[in-house]
């Protein structure tokens, strides 16, 4: 209760000033309401439109009829959705383990004052600018046993030689992955360049004549001060991965063995449209909607609630 | 300015109706002998004094419908739009936003020409008529290489008991007894096969045409559960996805056989292939030789334009005539839906399949006898099943929940 109300005095201590604000740039204002009532009426009306057919038996075509939790008792009781949230979770730690000191690593890399830098920046970031599925496409031709890596080594000699990740239920996940960090990995590295170049000069200077080692300096001065950078990051590829659709879709449309890689948002597509059963297909986007509540409301949390940063 | 725009709005929607009226008709029929097929359609249509607008979707059936669906419900409807007949439109037929065919049925007497008249019945819908049947396919085929069981000394299997017990000589000689692709519809097509050719026409009548729980649940489908677990064992070692790859193995004579519709035909067909002496087709399995009746219908959304209205209906009726029939039905490898025209040009499997046909062993499709939900739950677990070790009575009592949720 006190630290509510000590929100709601801070809240209006600033709120003081924006009486004056409202009438300032007023025409700004007006030309921002089309877009303020789209995302009302699309995001957040779409979604409530969601969550409440996601209570009724509706099939083909919307209808409302009630069921109540029917569609969401049995959504937890499909096998494939179960693996679908196993193998999401699997590819998302690691996919948000890697991507992240990966592209801090290479940011860091890149920071040192090296030559070419707008050279290796541009490869880096290359791959972002490529679709899910264009890059799904491509790592497809590229672990494919006959043509692609193992092909290519085999041609060479080592007969013996085996690399074929998405043929097996076992490696398929990390055939999505290699993939998956292809693709995000420079766009990652971009982010943490920024917020490395936002870091004051001094610092270093600060750092250096204290003696302390670069490394050292990295871990425990330069990371703490980028934690708003870091907090953004997360919340991008963890938004990111919840959606994971078009890389399963073009890699291995779920299999092999039917279920391996499948992803909660096959389930939504397939059970939505192939299926016509709108209402399940509502539940199971409900749930996905939920993850991704779980992962902005802390942030949102951190960033806008608490104490002030910047 | 705005003026001059307006009027050439309405001179446009003036000047429309006096030209040759165009229908835009959606299909996903994009491989090479279905596209010559369709070609047919379009050809006789246009003769007609129409005009035939392609809206070929790429990607099969599962990618197309979600894409017609959703432009028939967002109010951009096309003039003719492909579904499999049974369960798919039901809903659109209901909602009311489906042409009404059931004058043209009349005037052409499709009541007594469309053979078998189970199609037709899945056309309608309270005893309206609201879709043109165009052919008919099958699935429970048993494809096989006749070099295979040539190479090792044996007859070729003349049934499924026979292609099992063959299966550990395949298996020995470093072939692939089954070739199974990675889809989940192929494993439900499999398993759709076994259903019939193992369990018998009594039992599989009672569960799903007249939905009998007891029965599904009973001894005849805890055999065809076994009998699948065994089929999965010589399907390991099949790491393919699409169909026609797994048909490409048994072409290439890699693997023995495969279980797959009437439409695999057409990729021997282009391999060279000749049937009886190249490779073997056993319908049903060979153990009950019944094939079921699905297959490709028109269906036409509403215009609310009686130019468009009156196209419509002059299609209908000439996708049924004879000559299309024969036309679309040659290219295509599919059976006709009426039993009075000349097929002399067909092939051995497809002469088979005539036969079936006209001897009336025939059964209504899983599109007429479950809706899109239960067999979409039905696929899941069978890719499951075929592609794990989950037991067979334990994916036996999952089904059986499966189809009770669609009672």
């Amino acid at each position: 209760m006190a630290s509510t109300t000590e929100a709601a005095t801070g809240r209006q201590g600033t709120e003081a000033r924006p009486r004056a604000r409202w009438t300032r740039n007023i025409s700004a204002k007006i030309a921002a309401i089309p877009m303020i009532a789209t995302a009302l009426v699309v995001f957040v009306g779409g979604t409530i439109w969601t969550v409440v057919y996601s209570f009724t038996d509706s099939k083909l075509l919307p209808r409302l009829r009630w069921v109540g939790f029917d569609q969401y008792e049995r959504l937890w009781s499909q096998n494939r959705w179960l693996i679908s949230i196993e193998n999401l979770m699997f590819y998302g730690v690691m996919s948000l383990v890697f991507t992240v000191t990966m592209g801090f690593i290479l940011a860091v890399l890149m920071d040192q004052k090296i030559r070419f830098e707008d050279t290796f920046r541009t490869i880096m970031l290359y791959p972002f600018a490529l679709s899910f599925i264009v890059t799904g496409l491509v790592w497809q031709w590229i672990l494919n046993p006959q043509f692609g890596i193992q092909g290519v080594v085999r041609d060479m000699g080592w007969t013996s030689f085996s690399f074929d990740p998405l043929n097996n239920p076992q490696t398929v996940l990390y055939g999505l992955l290699i993939a998956g960090l292809w693709q995000g990995t420079g766009f990652v590295m971009c982010l943490m360049l920024a917020g490395l170049r936002g870091i004051d000069e001094d610092i270093w200077k600060a750092a250096r004549v204290d003696g302390i080692p670069t490394w050292k300096t990295y871990v425990m001065v330069i990371i703490p001060m980028m934690r708003p950078v870091f907090i953004t990051t997360l919340v991008i590829v963890a938004s990111g991965i919840i959606r994971l659709y078009d890389l399963v879709v073009a890699m291995t449309s779920g299999g092999p063995g039917g279920n391996a890689s499948q992803v909660p948002a096959m389930y939504v597509y397939d059970y939505m449209f192939q299926a016509q059963n709108l209402g399940q297909g509502f539940a199971a986007s409900t749930m996905m909607l939920l993850s991704v509540l779980i992962v902005l409301i802390p942030w949102a949390y951190l960033e806008f609630g608490g104490k002030k940063h910047g | 300015m705005r003026v001059s725009k307006l009027t050439a709005v309405l001179c446009a929607s003036v000047a429309m109706p006096a030209m040759a009226t165009e229908l835009e008709v959606t299909h996903w029929w994009t491989s090479g002998g279905e596209a010559a097929a369709v070609a047919e359609l379009a050809k006789a249509f246009d003769a007609s004094g129409d005009k035939w607008v392609d809206g070929a979707i790429a990607g099969g059936g599962g990618t197309a419908r979600p894409i017609m669906i959703s432009r028939i419900t967002g109010g951009d409807p096309m003039g003719a739009t492909q579904f499999n007949h049974g369960q798919q439109a039901l809903e659109l037929v209901e909602a009311g936003l489906m042409l009404d065919l059931t004058d043209v049925a009349e005037a052409n007497n499709w009541k007594e020409i469309i053979n078998p008249p189970s199609l037709l019945e899945a056309c309608t819908v309270d005893g309206r008529i609201y879709c043109a049947p165009v052919n008919i396919h099958s699935p429970e085929w048993l494809w096989l290489s006749n070099k295979v069981y040539e190479d090792l000394g044996l007859p070729v299997p003349k049934d499924w008991n026979e292609f099992v017990a063959s299966a550990p000589k395949v298996r020995e000689a470093g072939k692939l007894p089954l070739a199974l692709g990675d889809q989940p519809w192929q494993s439900n097509l499999a398993f759709g096969a076994m259903q019939i050719a193992v369990a018998g026409l009594d039992a599989w009548k009672a569960v799903n045409v007249d939905k009998n729980m007891d029965v599904a649940a009973g001894p005849e489908y805890a055999k065809v559960f076994q009998a699948a677990a065994e089929a999965r064992e010589l399907a390991k070692g099949s790491n393919v996805q699409d169909w026609n790859q797994a048909t490409n193995l048994v072409i290439t004579d890699q693997a023995a056989g495969q279980i797959m519709g009437d439409w695999a035909q057409g990729e021997f067909q282009v391999a060279g292939k000749v049937a009886g002496t190249d490779y073997t087709c056993l319908p049903g399995l060979g153990l009950n030789e019944y094939i079921s009746t699905g297959g490709d219908a028109f269906y036409f959304p509403k215009l609310n334009d009686p130019e468009k209205e009156a196209a419509q209906k002059r299609l209908a009726a000439l996708l049924v005539s004879p000559e299309v029939q024969v036309a679309f039905n040659l290219k295509k490898g599919s059976l006709p839906i009426r039993g009075d025209i000349d097929l002399s040009a067909a092939n051995d499997c497809m002469k088979k399949g005539l036969k079936i046909l006209a001897g009336g062993n025939i059964v209504p499709s899983g599109d007429m006898n479950w809706s899109p939900d239960v067999q979409k739950q039905a696929e899941d677990l069978m890719v499951e099943f075929w592609k794990s070790d989950m037991a067979p009575e334990v994916a036996h009592q999952k089904w059986v929940e499966i189809l009770k949720s669609g009672l």
